[in-house]
């Protein structure tokens, strides 16, 4: 069978240019460099392409609060749960979010003791879904950052302009700015760089993260998903670094603008509204969380259903809470590859296709 | 779960787009994107285009990375 060629994305997994970089990057670092890949998808290519092997024993790649499906509170999962229980609803999610451990269940065993939950790609395969069933609810679990949101909130519009009254969204999605800054901020903190979200930054654009290269002295890459991608970024952190010159860097033009997606930005900026928002590893983040504005209120899961979920409970020997920040990495838990596998999760970071434990397990240390 | 993957344009129906993607053909709504034009190579993320591929910035970056990297000249 004949591998089919992805314009733009076959041609950034060239191994020769991989290893071309990888090798100036051995060659221009002199001291030890903590770069924090802050999305999920890098901390998979990472793994999956060696990637830390390859450039050295001075840098040291850490993985941070970008995986959306790992930050959500386990408060939030029970709520998203108990949203199962209420007759007549259905509930539509992306796949990840299926297996990921509440305090007592998972959408999984919900599902399994009869309960209408259905995997979709899309919002709009939900809002798809409500037309449908005019007599279910349908309650799409609205997980994602900047990213995802947009296209949760042009779901929400359509609603909205055709009328459709019995499609909500359970919003729990979160700003990247401000777990950065939350992050970075602690005294504890060692990162000397950032690796920044590919495709959040193709919706924010990069000026997002002046404050962090300006008030931290922290340089700042965003990068594609492809190793030659992550490769170059690196490449670019480490010639700032040994320059002792903090940087806001663009590694991944040919998607990221400095201004962003201003469409896709306005659309967002429509529909939602800034709100705290409780972080699994950094706690309540201020005015980092995507609440649904009056003028949809109609679509909002939080406001239509009446839920309420007993004290929400962690298991206590999981460290996922401190990988997300970087403190830690899979290895210092004494859950990994013991007690918490993919086949039997004990924490988020195991369960979605890019967590930290995931990658780790899956590619090896 | 930001994971995005770039698709040509084959077809627009309104604010829909048939994108080709590595052989396979999907639907996508071009709600968050100005102006798209069959043959143009869009980032799909969720159902959804999110950007336009900017086709000069990745030439330039592998043109670039080859002569940088690999020692060729540089166009």
């Amino acid at each position: 069978m004949v591998k089919r060629m992805i314009k733009y994305v076959d041609e950034y997994r060239d191994v020769d240019t991989c290893l071309s970089i990888a090798e100036k990057i051995r060659e221009i670092s002199t001291k030890p460099l903590n770069i924090m890949e802050v999305c999920g998808g890098h901390t998979m290519s990472i793994r999956k392409n060696g990637i830390q092997k390859l450039v050295g024993d001075n840098i040291n790649l850490l993985s941070g609060p970008g995986c959306p499906v790992c930050v959500t509170a386990i408060k939030d999962i029970d709520k998203a749960i108990a949203l199962s229980q209420i007759e007549d609803v259905i509930i539509c999610s992306f796949g990840d979010m299926i297996y990921v451990p509440g305090s007592k269940t998972t959408f999984a065993q919900a599902k399994a003791e009869g309960k209408d939950i259905r995997t979709v790609y899309s919002a709009s395969d939900a809002l798809k879904l409500a037309k449908e069933e005019p007599l279910k609810k349908v309650v799409f679990i609205g997980i994602g950052f900047e990213t995802t949101a947009p296209t949760i909130a042009a779901a929400i519009l359509q609603a909205y302009k055709e009328n459709i009254d019995n499609f909500s969204v359970l919003s729990l999605h979160k700003t990247m700015p401000q777990a950065l800054g939350a992050v970075l901020s602690d005294e504890s903190c060692i990162i000397d760089a950032l690796i920044c979200p590919g495709h959040v930054t193709t919706i924010t654009g990069t000026d997002m993260y002046e404050f962090i290269v300006k008030d931290l002295g922290i340089s700042c890459c965003v990068s594609g998903f492809e190793p030659v991608d992550l490769l170059r970024a690196i490449y670019m952190i480490t010639e700032m670094f040994e320059k002792n010159q903090p940087a806001l860097l663009n590694a991944y033009e040919r998607v990221v603008k400095p201004e962003g997606n201003i469409k896709a930005k306005g659309i967002l900026n429509d529909v939602f509204k800034p709100v705290d928002a409780d972080w699994r590893g950094c706690g309540i983040v201020p005015d980092s969380g995507l609440g649904i504005k009056d003028k949809y209120e109609k679509f909002d899961a939080d406001k239509i259903f009446d839920i309420n979920v007993p004290d929400s409970k962690e298991n206590s020997a999981c460290i996922c809470g401190d990988i997300l920040r970087g403190a830690k990495k899979p290895n210092d838990c004494t859950l990994f590859k013991t007690a918490c596998t993919p086949m039997n999760p004990q924490g988020a970071c195991m369960v979605s296709s890019e967590g930290t434990c995931a990658a780790w397990y899956k590619y090896g240390e | 779960m930001c994971w995005s993957i770039p698709g040509k344009i084959i077809e627009i129906n309104d604010n829909i787009a048939k994108i080709e993607l590595a052989g396979v053909t999907k639907e996508v709504g071009l709600d968050l994107i100005d102006d798209p034009k069959v043959g143009e190579y869009l980032l799909i993320h969720a159902g959804y285009a999110i950007q336009k591929v900017d086709e000069e910035s990745a030439k330039f970056t592998i043109d670039f990375l080859n002569g940088k990297i690999n020692g060729k000249e540089n166009d």
